[in-house]
């Protein structure tokens, strides 16, 4: 119910939601939670595993039990926290894990079962048979217990991710982080101030301590406005610091989106952050722990900084008449208020018997509560006093174990926290993370006092070490009250007496891992699963150690804690991929004839990040292999033109240059004449060949190396290194110019007469013969000639400028239509080079050597070269290795698939019987059948052979006959012609 | 006689402008891109002489006049706005890189909100000062970015991605715009 005259929400602003199908109203400025528990509306949940009836336990981000699922449809959002998730109108929220219902739950049938259910319970239980436990157990298993699905559609929502740089980042903004950012700020430091909170002020909001004489939030509104209006200050609201990593790095999701209905065209729902901070301050306060007793999960059962929270800054009482129940003085304050606002207080229950207080209500010193009734509601709590049981009526009780300060982000490097045995606690270590520092509640030190002085304190450290002078800043007066408190972790007594309640951990499970020898911390929680929710157990870390050291007689800080990992309160996987959703997963590169290629219909297919034709159709043709064939024919009757700009052009250029082909290279690159161009390949260290291409030689000291589409940017890499690593002293230079020349195969038997037509100079066979490159002019413009063949045919590549690209492509394709040829795919280029028995990377695939594809003899005996030794390692030049061989089909079957697998002709097609693989097959129109190229165990040895290939994926069995690789014009002539 | 007709890398998808942002292309003139393989000291006398700019320091560039010459990589700068001189030739790889590189030009009060979206290098104003510049990424692309005024930055991609450059940077600019909304 809502308290007259309390709480920060808007009042004037009405919102309306609904919760599973109900519509409820709030005011602006409410969370789910506050405006549930506002409409007395306190069942929020089921539980993970017993499927308990569940309310809220906090009011902040490490809620464990209401885990809602906001919105509906494909965008809808599961597992978010009702005390996180702000309201606003036409919100849908919808309780998750329950079913047919909410309030009637079936699978509640696990809470009666549970005696059974307990830890370890599945590692024991369905251990038998084995194959059941993929296929039916865990599915069962998976299904009854789990938190919320997604929707299993596309996520329409679009995700940001941002960068940012910072000399200090304040990490929460509490009473320690403001004053920390403020005097950071004045200092003359570029701050980030990051709150998980929509609101700044963390426990200042939630309390009514007085800061210089006003509400502790009127401070924090006058703070915050100030540091709104500096220059070097960044306040980013609404955004959770998730995980520290190396380098002063943090990273942090920004909630943008999910407090409003309305997204606007390309507004992000949510916004990974990267921050990049000299100094990181860490000022994240701290949690309250709940105290173990049985039955103290029922909905109306919350922390007593909760209560107070939900009080002070919402205006909303949890029940009607409350409980109090707790080990420290601190609870106290959450009678003090309630009494203040006029809500009835049932009862005070310290655990300590040597405390003063005061107070217009019952009040129990050295008592305990040891167990709650109620269903779906907290009906009555029962206490224990030195005077007997006592039961007491109360329909919320507000209970305080004492404070854990929030030590998470200080153990993302493997730092471990440093027990404090004066406040129970465990508080961050120095040093853990470089560059940060603790201060306030995270810090230990729980006055507001404390929290101003020490946060100031450390932003005038951070000063000094920026080179900064530590601005004079007074500090405000505010309560300094000691933190005084006893230890109290569980009550004992019957029953189930939780402990993490998000998975379900009693107080039971933990001592029976002690038993069954779990005793260390980290066993304890796989056993368990304590602290391995989402929630990371936040509320239940401290207290499950605490009873684990009891159960095996150690202390708290010999037992230890487990690791705390980012992220600190859970992040989606959308968030982190942010920027790679569809098309943003990778750049696309677009050759200069890209759109005449798509005007012409081509399917375009990815090679690399490059797109290329794969073919162009023709009206009237039904299969790409009618288009394959008829540009296949271009080429060997007339001429073809093919888009070959996405190769690597490498320029190198130097004194040394040819120096660092010849050791690049297995073959001779020094002895090239100027004006000629010459095949290569390379191999890597280990002797395996790497690429293969052409090189051309423009000058003494000027060549172009071409490479593969694919191997274009590791064969620059390998280029530096030989040139940083092996041989800096050779003078030499090496420019990608990949990018700078649009390139087209003129492919064909009128591929001179087609180039005549455009060339400046005209070239014949004398002026201009195979394998000759050089500058010319063409249409006027400049560009660079090259008398290579990837067809066997007589063939030159043409480049220009690529502004000029386009242009010259379609100029190109025009003319070759006007005699019977036009452009060609890359489709039909498979074809033409398989028919010659050229290599691609099909067959250069990093398990191949020379000696296996044939090129032996390519690796010079004058001089030495990367991977030389290394291939004459004596496996490496076997004669029964699997070598390049061709193939063709001879039996029933005519097709081919690449992929298949090779056996004798009358082997059983089994793993031991494997002779080798197919790599690259097609039709061949001029073969008039499929080919194919692989690699067969003595390769050319076995030319003539019939032997059976059979793709086990495809279900295709085919009898091939052995033949050498080159299917058509063996002997060369055309392309030389 | 056909004549070949010249298309820039972004053609008419530029410019744009969106909320306090604007993306126009930039026409560089000859852009050159100059690797020493010999001495980088010899090499920087050389541009003195012939250009009256230095070989510029890691992440730095220099201008003279029209031109301007900006750090590009271990010994490599690349000379914009001026056809190379043939005395480099002795020292540097002279590469002509005119139609290499896509150029756009970002401005706007909303710039840096911009490419804090995309660039995961510190580009803020008092770190990363006007002539300063960085090889680094725009998303997934190898990018090269040179801050050219108070608000503006000079970004360099390869030709063949000005597509996805467009596609990265508009998509930027409509979040910052949302983001007010």
């Amino acid at each position: 119910m809502r308290v007259a005259g309390k709480g920060l929400v808007d009042r004037s602003d009405t919102v309306t939601f609904s919760f599973d199908g109900r519509s409820y109203d709030g005011f602006a400025g409410d969370t789910v939670a506050s405006a549930l528990l506002a409409n007395d509306v306190r069942l929020m949940g089921r539980s993970f595993k017993y499927h308990r009836p569940r309310g809220v336990l906090t009011a902040g981000s490490e809620e464990p039990n209401a885990l809602v699922t906001v919105g509906r449809g494909a965008a809808s959002e599961p597992n978010v926290r009702a005390t996180v998730q702000e309201i606003y109108d036409g919100l849908q929220v919808r309780s998750q894990n329950a079913w047919p219902s909410l309030d009637f739950d079936i699978m509640a049938v696990n809470n009666l079962v549970s005696p059974f259910l307990g830890a370890g319970f599945y590692y024991k239980t369905f251990m038998w048979p084995r194959k059941f436990w993929e296929r039916v157990y865990e599915p069962v298993i998976r299904r009854a217990a789990g938190l919320g699905g997604l929707s299993g559609a596309h996520n329409p929502d679009s995700y940001e991710r941002a960068f940012a740089f910072c000399d200090v980042l304040v990490i929460g903004a509490g009473p320690a982080g403001l004053m920390a950012a403020l005097t950071a700020a004045r200092g003359g430091a570029d701050v980030i101030l990051a709150d998980e909170d929509a609101l700044m002020g963390g426990r200042l909001n939630a309390e009514t301590y007085e800061i210089n004489g006003k509400l502790g939030h009127v401070w924090v509104a006058e703070v915050v406005d100030e540091l709104a209006e500096m220059d070097n200050v960044r306040l980013m609201s609404r955004t959770t610091v998730t995980g520290a990593y190396d380098h002063g790095t943090f990273g942090a999701l920004e909630r943008v989106g999910h407090h409003h209905g309305r997204r606007d065209e390309g507004a992000p729902l949510e916004c990974f952050w990267r921050i990049v901070a000299k100094h990181s301050i860490l000022t994240g306060g701290a949690l309250e722990r709940p105290i173990a007793f049985q039955n103290n999960d029922r909905p109306g059962i919350m922390t007593a900084a909760a209560v107070r929270a939900y009080l002070n800054r919402w205006g909303v009482s949890p029940g009607k008449a409350l409980t109090i129940f707790g080990n420290n003085d601190d609870a106290h304050r959450t009678a003090l208020d309630l009494a203040e606002a006029g809500v009835r207080i049932a009862a005070v229950i310290d655990s300590r018997t040597d405390v003063d207080i005061k107070g217009d209500y019952p009040v129990y010193r050295g008592a305990q509560v040891f167990n709650t009734s109620g269903g779906k509601a907290l009906e009555s709590v029962s206490i224990r006093t030195i005077n007997g049981v006592e039961k007491i009526q109360t329909d919320c009780l507000a209970m305080s174990g004492g404070w854990n300060p929030t030590v998470h982000l200080t153990c993302h490097m493997n730092g471990r926290p440093t027990w404090r045995p004066d406040i129970q606690a465990f508080v961050p270590s120095e040093g853990a993370i470089p560059g940060m520092v603790a201060a306030g509640a995270c810090n230990g030190t729980f006055s507001t006092h404390g929290c101003l002085a020490e946060g100031a304190q450390v932003a005038g450290k951070v000063l000094g070490m920026l080179g900064k002078k530590q601005p004079d800043l007074p500090l405000p007066q505010a309560e300094d009250a000691p933190y005084r408190m006893a230890p109290l972790w569980a009550i004992a007594g019957k029953g189930r007496a939780w402990l993490d309640f998000q998975n379900d951990v009693s107080v039971k499970d933990i001592k029976q891992a002690a038993v069954e020898n779990f005793r260390s911390v980290e066993h304890m929680k796989r056993y368990t699963t304590q602290g391995m929710a989402t929630d990371q157990g936040k509320n239940s870390n401290v207290g499950a150690l605490a009873v684990l050291a009891d159960a095996t007689g150690r202390g708290i800080p010999e037992t230890g804690t487990t690791t705390f990992r980012p992220p600190y309160s859970p992040v989606s996987i959308a968030a982190m991929g942010a920027g790679a959703q569809g098309k943003g997963f990778a750049p696309e590169r677009f050759t200069t004839s890209h759109s005449a290629s798509v005007e012409a219909g081509a399917p375009m297919i990815e090679a690399g990040l490059w797109y290329r034709p794969s073919y162009f159709p023709k009206p009237g043709e039904k299969t790409w292999r009618q288009s394959c064939d008829r540009e296949v024919g271009y080429v060997r009757k007339a001429v073809g033109i093919c888009d070959v700009s996405t190769l690597g052009k490498i320029d190198i250029q130097g004194p040394d240059a040819a120096a660092l082909l010849d050791f690049v290279y297995t073959n001779m690159f020094s002895t090239l004449k100027v004006g000629r161009v010459r095949y290569g390949l390379m191999l890597r260290e280990d002797g395996t060949v790497m690429d293969d291409g052409t090189c051309a030689r423009l000058g003494e000291t000027h060549f172009v190396m071409t490479t593969t589409t694919a191997a274009a940017g590791a064969v620059m890499k390998h280029l530096e290194f030989v040139a940083q690593c092996l041989h800096p002293e050779w003078r030499v230079a090496m420019t990608s110019v990949t990018e700078q020349w649009a390139q087209f195969a003129v492919a064909g038997p009128k591929s001179r007469d087609l180039l005549n037509g455009v060339l400046d100079t005209p070239i014949d066979n004398d002026s201009w013969p195979f394998m000759a490159c050089g500058d010319m002019s063409v249409l006027g413009v400049k560009g660079r000639l090259f008398r290579i063949s990837f067809s066997g045919e007589h063939a030159y590549e043409i480049a220009v400028p690529a502004r000029y690209g386009e242009s010259l492509f379609r100029e190109l394709v025009s003319r070759a239509q006007g005699v019977g040829g036009g452009a060609y795919g890359m489709e039909a280029l498979n074809v033409l080079r398989i028919e010659k028995g050229f290599i691609t990377h099909s067959e250069i695939h990093g398990r191949t050597t020379a000696f296996d594809v044939g090129m032996a003899g390519m690796i010079s005996a004058k001089k030495d070269c990367i991977g030389k030794v290394m291939a004459g390692r004596p496996g490496l030049v076997a004669a029964d290795r699997e070598r390049l061989v061709g193939m063709k089909p001879v039996g029933a079957v005519k097709l081919l698939s690449a992929g298949a697998h090779i056996f004798a002709k009358d082997a059983e097609a089994v793993r031991e019987n494997d002779e080798g693989y197919v790599t690259s097959v097609c039709f061949s129109p001029e073969v008039g059948t499929y080919i194919g190229l692989g690699f067969v165990k003595n390769g050319p040895e076995r030319y003539g052979e019939v032997m059976r290939v059979v793709d086990h994926l495809r279900e295709l069995e085919v009898e091939v006959e052995i033949c050498p690789p080159v299917f058509f014009d063996p002997e060369g002539g055309r392309a030389r012609g | 006689m056909a004549e070949l007709k010249a298309r820039t890398a972004c053609g008419d998808a530029l410019p744009i402008v969106i909320g306090a942002a604007q993306l126009t292309e930039l026409d560089l003139g000859p852009v050159t891109s100059v690797t020493a393989w010999g001495s980088q000291q010899e090499l920087s006398a050389a541009m003195k002489a012939a250009h009256g700019m230095a070989f510029p320091k890691p992440n730095r560039s220099g201008s003279k006049n029209a031109a301007r010459c900006i750090w590009f990589g271990r010994n490599q700068a690349l000379l914009i706005g001026a056809a190379a001189d043939a005395s480099l030739g002795e020292h540097a790889a002279i590469v002509d890189q005119s139609d290499a590189w896509c150029a756009v030009s970002l401005s706007g009060e909303a710039t840096e909100a911009v490419l804090a979206r995309l660039v995961p290098v510190d580009i803020r104003r008092a770190e990363f000062k006007r002539g300063h510049t960085v090889r680094t990424q725009v998303g997934h692309m190898p990018a090269s970015i040179t801050r050219t005024g108070p608000d503006s930055f000079m970004i360099l991609v390869f030709r063949s991605m000005a597509t996805t450059l467009i596609h990265e940077l508009k998509q930027a600019m409509q979040s910052i715009v949302a983001r007010r909304a």
